[in-house]
């Protein structure tokens, strides 16, 4: 079997260098092109109706004003007489037209009667859940009771609450459908370009193999553009409609924020107990979530200390009207961490004792003890740790008060499955073929950093096509697997490819193939560089045979290039005006295994992005709901709050980068490190006021009635 | 947003031709950063819209002894690049900054600014001007965290958007209204209106009327102090500018006036009164901010605004004091 | 700017009057020469200006340099007019409610957001996108700034982020750190980027001083 192990890393001359990102100019120059930016003469526009109600049943639909309306190409119901609406936001109806606001004319035309039916958008008060509230089954381990009773026990109860987020993305979910007679072309927005055509055939019971996909770039996804959806499906019918004119049809931002996927919140109430020296003995959480009506979120607790020796654990689901749950960046994990980590703080401040040596003292309880341990020191380091930290609320007499707080957590990653295809021409040219897509992690400038190290060329010379269902299939771009995935599939079809090509240079040079290795643009032999040709020499030697090799990574099998199993430690350095309840952010720093980096520049980005999208969920962001119209107040970019460049301070990402993690292969990183943000920042608030503000996001609504005493 | 006739007349006798006594019939463009917003969100469906940025006598700055003639389509920008506004209107350029983004700051107009309408969630999501659906209203036991804290009896509980006015109305200055019929000078206290009604406006503007140029006196010092979450692109969550006539290092009269706690710039003469004839010191600005908030009646889930307020007057205070 | 060594008082509160109509309308206009207004204002009836629309309309556009001719209803914005019509599609939909700046375009020296425009009322104005910051294959300084420090990662909020900082840096050629966050205020990044943008912009500063002083 070829050796597609990684080149040791003093010997990599691509692999592991700080490169700019291959689409960073296409993307800056506004020549990028994205689903929503498709534009061509026949272009129709589509456009959605959707329930401003949460909970109705649908009495009527009058599509007939809308018919015929100039302009309109296609009016379809979405819904029908009897059906119940659960959210708002739901689908009703369709249209297509020839201006986008003709089309929006349109949709204000079809009439809808609707019988409203009594919601529920709000979960916090689980007493009104009644029973929209469904609990799991509680979990037990030791004996909870027992340790809760011991006399030496010191024991802290706390309540938590973290709301639900939207994904926000902001090229708005949606995709252009051209349905011809012979085929149909969709160009989406999606973090699924292999598998999305499958999908979406699915739903029309059409051949998946007639529907071609194309997609250079996609605007944010985050975990929420898998599907083909309704609206993908609405847009094919559309365009059917419309004598298989190409229709564009992507979400208003209302809808966007609607019922184009969001974070489930969660809510605990918390209670554990340790030694007076800190060692944990027991754990017991009162936990309930949603995610929609269908119920959904369920953080794993104790995060990250699973082993806590006595323990006892329920959670609910709560169904509400809202729009549906999808996979956000790290699913379940940064409440899990939030929920755990404020209620460790609060046991330290009980305990009057450093959390950073609460957390040293029960790392055994953790599953990587020792790459925690490694990573407290480092963050405690770079953020100054012991000059900076304070026992809770003994910070500054002023009004405004300095405070540190820390934060663990634990991701998956790894390698999905995924197919490349290299090749070689004999005129020295290299494509690199693989149905992936790159969300904006870096995956193009990945994939082409694996091919040029492996085939000794420089980066120019590797021309990589993404983006297509019709290249070598490549999995979703989800749970931090897309870099494992495509780096160890396209070493092995790199591999392979240059495999050939040192058979057939062999046989010319008179050599054996594995004395032969390709480096700087030359084919040479491994013990005498000085025997040697160019790789255009080389390629020549193909005569009119290209060379098209496969690889493909196996996600269950990763061989070696590509590992699971990371963690992190975060750390929050804010300064609250006791005054206003402002908090500002100081310093950030985020300590990170990720195994093997293969661009440490776009790993620095995505711990960035990382961070400042925790940020957004610490500070400001919140989905608000009202409970009496049962309608969401903020489905907009002005109340639906994200931080800007002025709101995020300093923020330092470490890498560990080292043989050891190394070793392990390509881990994944776009999750990990937007789990623990807000749990940092929150305990570096409560350390800096001197009080646990109960809920997240940190406004001064909430800061303020903190330090006031009350609820907020 | 509902398709309309445009005009764009190069003189102020051309618009007021124009304008409506229709309600909502005739619509005022000029930096159109609210407009167009309601507008596409059906709040407003005029038949024609006005864009009055070319028309020459509703720009520019010009001082005199008197003070200062602002135009209405004078912009944020410009007016914070002016050396005049800088020198004797801190607060307002201070406030005019506070609109923290700089497209908006070079788009958004003074004339605007007075004139555009609430950002109460309820208000944009469709529930009209006060918030109501089938006769209840939202608000009270609704989402309240960023409505009003004073003069909220009902039925109105927005804030007043406005950055300019409660600087404006703490300097004692007039906006000037026109309309066909001629002009007349409005009190920058009296410009902003509870609407006790829906069919109320939150400005005392007739639907023929444009505003078309503000005067200010100079003579006070003054300041503004703005609370808001976010550093930029976010809507302050209390605001106060005060004004001070000084007599040395005493206070001979001051004028405290509060922003984004009322449907309109409040005007805390509790404060006014108790600032009089006192040196400003950090006590008696602690105490005229809890003078300023005497009558604040907070909501449901807005108590917290009474404090920011408080801390805004005392900023604010503090800030101008240092003259 | 028009300076009036003396601005006449406003009249009492809240009375109309006629007189101080006239004044009030001359105080702005004194220089500007218009005595003549004083005459017709009340002698003869206005003339009633024309209207366009409500039906599309024929729009000359300067973009970029270039006439572009499009008609429009008078409510399509700028920003649907490029993206829609013209094919210029740099900059982005995002908010589509001036709170986000992904559409952001330089008219007449300032940053704009052009959802926010009408197309009708960018007539006449110098308007400059994304897409005229460079010719084709080239690079402006902002962008590559952006592209050697990573300010970006979809790339959705990008072109808006890069004209931001383009007519940020027209104005404040060597801006502090400080400045920076507050001159990128009109912008937002769902990524993350901000770190990469503001070192992105403070790198197109020095770059394009070196250009001038080339």
């Amino acid at each position: 079997m070829p050796d597609y192990s990684w080149p040791p890393m003093n010997d990599r001359r691509v692999i592991g260098k700080r490169i700019s990102r291959l689409d960073g100019g296409a993307k800056a120059s506004g020549r990028a092109k994205y689903a929503s930016d498709f534009y061509r003469k026949d272009l129709l526009f589509g456009m959605l109706l959707t329930s401003p109600h949460a909970h109705a049943k649908v009495v009527s639909i009058n599509l007939d004003d809308a018919k015929r309306l100039k302009g309109v190409t296609a009016v379809r119901a979405i819904a029908a007489p009897g059906d119940e609406i659960q959210w708002e936001g739901a689908e009703i109806a369709a249209v297509a037209a020839t201006s986008e606001e003709i089309a929006r004319d349109a949709i204000r035309k079809i009439k809808v009667e609707y019988q409203i039916l009594p919601h529920l958008v709000k979960e916090e008060d689980l007493s009104k859940a009644g029973p929209r509230a469904k609990a799991a089954g509680e979990q037990v381990t030791g004996d909870p009771d027992k340790a809760f009773q011991d006399a030496d026990a010191v024991t802290v109860e706390g309540f938590y609450a973290i709301p639900v987020l939207t994904h926000c993305c902001l090229e708005s979910h949606g995709n252009v459908v051209e349905w011809k007679q012979d085929g149909l072309n969709l160009w989406p927005s999606t973090q699924n370009v292999s598998g999305i055509g499958g999908d979406l055939a699915t739903s029309l019971k059409y051949p998946a193999g007639k529907i071609k996909v194309e997609m250079d770039h996609i605007g944010g996804g985050f975990g929420s553009k898998f599907a083909a959806d309704r609206w993908g499906v609405e847009t094919a019918y559309l365009s059917q409609m419309s004598g298989g004119r190409p229709v564009k049809l992507m979400l208003e931002r209302r809808d966007e924020l609607m019922i184009a996927g969001n974070r489930p919140s969660a809510f605990a109430k918390i209670k554990v107990a340790a030694k007076k020296d800190g060692t944990i003995t027991a754990w017991q959480s009162e936990s309930w979530a949603t995610g929609g009506i269908g119920g959904g979120g369920s953080p794993p607790l104790p995060y990250v200390f699973t082993e806590i020796p006595n323990k006892r654990m329920s959670h609910s689901a709560v169904a509400t009207n809202t729009g549906g749950v999808r996979a956000w960046r790290a699913p379940n994990h940064p409440q899990a961490s939030y929920l755990t980590c404020s209620a460790l703080e609060d046991l330290a401040a009980e305990l009057k004792m450093d959390p950073v040596d609460l957390f040293l003292k029960n790392l055994e309880v953790t599953a990587r003890a020792d790459t925690y341990r490694a990573q407290l020191a480092k963050a405690s380091e770079l953020i100054e740790w012991k000059k900076n930290w304070h026992p809770r609320g003994q910070g500054d007499a002023g009004p405004v008060k300095r405070g540190l707080g820390l934060a663990i957590h634990t991701w998956g990653g790894g390698g999905h499955t995924s197919q490349c295809r290299t090749v070689i021409n004999p005129d020295g040219s290299v494509q690199v073929e693989i149905g992936s897509q790159d969300v904006g992690s870096g995956t193009r400038t990945v994939i082409t950093q694996v091919a040029a190290e492996t085939l000794g060329l420089p980066m120019g010379a590797v021309q990589l096509k993404i983006g297509n269902n019709s290249l070598p299939p490549s999995g979703p771009s989800g749970g931090s697997t897309t870099v494992g995935g495509v780096s160890s599939s396209t070493r092995k079809s790199s591999v392979n490819a240059l495999n050939k090509l040192l058979e057939t240079v062999a046989a010319v040079m008179g050599v054996q193939p594995e004395q032969l290795k390709a480096i700087d643009g030359r084919i040479q032999m491994k013990d005498n560089p000085a025997k040697s040709m160019t790789w255009q020499a080389a390629c020549a030697k193909l005569g009119t045979n290209k060379i098209s090799e496969m690889g493909a990574n196996d996600q269950r099998k990763p061989e070696g290039l590509n590992s699971s199993g990371v963690g992190g430690i975060q750390m929050a350095d804010v300064s609250v005006d006791s005054e206003t309840g402002i908090v500002k952010m100081n310093r950030f720093v985020a300590v990170q295994d990720i195994g093997l980096v293969v661009n440490p520049k776009l790993a620095d980005s995505q711990v960035h992005g990382a961070v400042i999208m925790g940020i957004c969920g610490a500070l400001m962001e919140e989905r608000v709901m009202d409970e009496y119209t049962g309608r969401m107040l903020n489905p907009d970019m002005e109340f639906y709050k994200l931080a800007g460049i002025g709101d995020i301070g300093e923020i330092i990402s470490h890498l560990d980068i080292t043989p050891e993690h190394d070793k392990r292969g390509v881990v994944g990183l776009g999750e990990p490190p937007a789990i623990g943000v807000v749990a940092a920042i929150a305990n570096a608030v409560a350390n800096a006021i001197g009080v646990r503000v109960s809920h997240v996001p940190l406004t001064p609504m909430r800061v303020l009635a903190a330090l006031e005493g009350r609820n907020a | 947003m509902e398709n309309f006739a445009y005009a764009s007349p190069a003189t102020l006798q051309e618009v007021l031709g124009l304008l409506s006594n229709k309600p909502g019939d005739v619509e005022i463009l000029a930096g159109g950063t609210d407009l167009i917003s309601t507008m596409k969100e059906h709040l407003v469906t005029p038949r024609l819209v006005v864009n009055i940025k070319p028309v020459k006598e509703l720009g520019g700055i010009t001082s005199g002894n008197y003070g200062l003639r602002i135009g209405s389509t004078v912009t944020f920008d410009e007016l914070t690049e002016n050396a005049t506004m800088r020198k004797s209107f801190p607060s307002l350029v201070e406030a005019a900054r506070g609109v923290s983004s700089p497209q908006i700051r070079n788009m958004g107009t003074v004339g605007g600014d007075l004139c555009q309408r609430p950002r109460c969630w309820y208000f944009r999501q469709g529930y009209g001007l006060l918030g109501t659906d089938k006769g209840k209203a939202l608000v009270p036991d609704g989402e309240n965290r960023y409505h009003a804290i004073l003069n909220n009896n009902g039925p109105a509980f927005f804030v007043s958007a406005s950055s300019l006015g409660p600087a404006l109305v703490a300097l004692g200055a007039t906006v000037r209204v026109v309309s066909s019929s001629g002009s007349r000078d409005i009190p920058a206290d009296k410009f902003f209106v509870t609407p006790m009604n829906e069919s109320m406006r939150e400005i005392a503007i007739q639907p023929n009327e444009l505003v078309s140029e503000i005067h200010i006196p100079i003579g006070a010092r003054n300041a503004t102090y703005e609370v808001r979450e976010k550093m930029a692109l976010d809507w302050p969550l209390a605001t106060a500018s005060v004004a001070l006539k000084m007599n040395g290092s005493t206070v001979s009269s001051a004028r405290v006036v509060l922003g984004h706690v009322a449907p309109t710039p409040f005007e805390a003469t509790a404060a006014d009164k108790l600032l009089a004839g006192k040196t400003i010191t950090e006590e008696v600005a602690t105490e005229a901010a809890r003078q300023a908030l005497m009558s604040a009646k907070p909501l449901s889930q807005n108590s917290y605004k009474m404090q920011l307020a408080r801390v805004a007057v005392k900023r604010a205070l503090l800030e101008a004091a240092k003259g | 700017m028009i300076v009036v060594k003396s601005p006449n008082p406003p009249t009492k509160k809240g009375r109309v009057s006629r007189r101080g109509f006239i004044r009030g309308v001359g105080i702005g206009s004194t220089a500007l020469g218009v005595g003549a207004l004083e005459k017709t204002a009340l002698a003869e009836p206005v003339a009633i200006p024309k209207t366009m629309g409500p039906e599309a309309v024929p729009v000359t556009l300067k973009i970029n340099g270039q006439p572009v001719n499009v008609t429009v209803e008078p409510r399509v914005t700028l920003l649907d007019a490029m993206r829609n019509q013209i094919g210029l599609t740099g900059a982005k939909r995002v908010c589509d409610r001036g709170t986000c700046g992904a559409c952001t375009v330089i008219i007449d020296g300032k940053v704009n957001y052009s959802c926010t425009i009408l197309t009708i009322d960018a007539q006449g104005r110098d308007i400059q996108t994304i897409e005229g910051l460079a010719p084709a294959g080239k690079l402006h300084p902002v962008s590559a700034a952006f592209v050697s420090q990573d300010g970006q990662q979809c790339g959705y909020c990008t072109p808006g982020f890069v004209m931001a900082a383009k007519g940020f840096l027209d104005h404040n050629p060597n801006p502090t750190y400080e400045q920076v966050q507050h001159g990128l205020g009109g912008n937002l990044c769902r990524c993350g980027t901000y770190v990469g943008v503001r070192k992105a912009v403070l790198e197109a500063a020095k770059e394009m001083k070196g250009a001038r002083h080339a």
